[in-house]
This record gives C-alpha cells, structure tokens and sequence, in this order.
C-alpha cells in the first residue's frame, strides 16, 4: 500500500523550522492553481516527507531530516501564505 | 571510521559482516513511497534508453521478457536504516539493454512512471552490477514493490533502484534527481555511509 496521511502529519517537522503552526498555512499549487491549507494536503512517508497536491498529485514539498539539518524543498509550490500570530507578550 | 568499528553498530557488525555502518536487519520487505503505486498494464509498458544523438532503443513488455534472464541473491540496504540479507531476484542485466547502446556520456537518468528520478553513473550499471528486476522471491513483482519491473543497483542504497522504472536517458554531467536535489547524497554507497548532502 502506498498510503498517505493527511498534511497535519507535517506539524513535527515543520515546527523545527518555522516557529509558527505551518499546517494552518495555505499552499498555491504551481501545477493546477488549488489553494488549500497544508493540514488538507496528502503526505506521503518514503525517504522523507512528500507532500503532494490533493487535486492534481504534483510534488508541493520535499522534507528531508538528517542528522544535522532539516532540508525544505519547494518544486512545486508557487506560493505560501501563513496567518501573523498576535504579538506575543 | 575504522576506529568505531567496535563501538555500537560495531557489535551488530561483528555478527553480520554483510551489514554495512549504520544498518538494522529487517525480515520484512518495508514499503516506501514518494506517491501513489501506479497502475501499469504491461500491453502499455515500455523500457526506452536515450542517447545524446537522439537516438532510443526501447523494448516492449515481451521485447523485454525475451531477454536473457539471470536469477540475483543479493543483500539491499535502505538509507532509512533497514538491510534485507539474501533476497532473491530475476531480471534482465543492464549489460544486455546497453550491448547495442553506444554513447560517449558517463552519467544516467533514471525515469520511472510516477515521475520519480534518480541519478548514476553509467559504471555503476555495468559489469553485473545492475538489473531490471521483474521477479521477487519467485513471484511478479508486486505493483508495490516496482512491478512490473524496478530497478536493481544492490551496491548502492535502494533509492537508487528505482520502482516503476521505464527509461534511462544519458547524461554529460551527474545531476541530480529526485531526491539527491532534495536532501540525499549523489551517490549513495552504503559501506561509506553516503546518506545525505
Ligand atoms: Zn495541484
């Protein structure tokens, strides 16, 4: 079974890299134009991490965690958009 | 490296000499996909290998199948830490596919249905070290596991053996593919425990 989850499975890695809920940010599709929120998208678990487009299957995100980095790539993301939290106190 | 040998993975090591640095043996056969199994139907697959000049030399599912087979015994190691010793293939060596092959580049892209990619060395091809692989344990291989056919390069880690493959196109220089841009090494040799940039 090649199963996938749903992108709320991204909320671990991502939060070591982006101090902020990444799962809530919403994702424009560079191959079909669908724009939805991370935590909708499908994740596929392999080598790393493979997001991939809930309409049209593209590849959005690559995550790669080595022992000494986490590696982000976007090949087919065209834009991210990520809610300001309050100001923190 | 040599120093560690007799540190933690040393031990494991100790009693299995085949086990490269870094490496858990594994009794299952662990599922890793970037994407959905496709569906191929063999009446539609096809191997093609592209050269610089433009030329492809491509061969249909019984095109293929009238290769000369050999059966494979050998050990894979995955760069997420799990060797399986003594697995069992057929496949058509990549020495038969490039006999009629001529081309002056020394790098190879692999292409697989899905999209995946992978790079290589021609080398690492050559000389019985690498097949396109159709059977597993006796049985078709599983749509899971590559079926209908994969490739089979057991020196390196098994990213490198791409699932679903369905052509080789040569290359000038090594560049990367899928996931050797997005965080893995170009290589890959397990017993130098090439896993990442
Ligand atoms: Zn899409």
């Amino acid at each position: 079974m090649s199963s996938h989850v749903d992108g709320n499975a991204l909320a671990g890695p991502l939060s070591e890299v982006f101090h902020t809920d990444m799962t809530t940010a919403v994702c424009c599709c560079d191959g079909c134009g669908e724009t939805t929120t991370l935590a909708s998208e499908m994740v596929y678990g392999a080598h790393g991490l493979v997001v991939r487009c809930r309409s049209c299957d593209d590849v959005l995100i690559t995550i790669v965690e080595t022992p000494e980095r986490v590696v982000l790539s976007f090949p087919g993301v065209s834009s991210v958009s990520v809610e300001r939290g309050a100001p923190s106190a | 490296m040599a120093v560690f040998s007799r540190g933690f993975g040393g031990r494991v090591r100790e009693s299995t000499p085949d086990l490269p640095p870094g490496q858990f043996l594994t009794e299952d056969f662990p599922v890793l996909s970037a994407g959905p199994t496709p569906e191929i139907d063999t009446a539609e697959w096809e191997f093609t290998i592209r050269t610089e000049t433009g030329a492809s030399h491509s061969w249909d599912w019984d095109a293929f199948r009238a290769l000369p087979s050999e059966l494979v015994a050998t050990d894979i190691h995955c760069v997420t830490r799990w060797s399986k010793l003594g697995t069992s293939w057929r496949g058509v060596s990549l020495d038969t596919l490039f006999e009629e092959v001529e081309s002056s580049y020394d790098y190879v892209m692999a292409h697989s249905y899905g999209g995946y990619t992978t790079n290589l060395p021609l080398e690492d091809l050559l000389d019985g070290k690498a097949w396109i692989a159709y059977e597993f344990d006796g049985e078709d291989l599983d749509p899971e596991h590559g079926g209908p056919a994969r490739l089979l390069i057991p020196h390196l880690y098994f990213w490198k053996s791409a699932k679903w493959v369905n052509g080789l196109v040569m290359m000038k220089d090594d560049e990367p593919g899928f996931w050797e841009q997005n965080g893995y090494h170009t290589y890959g040799d397990p017993w130098q425990e090439q896993r990442y940039w």
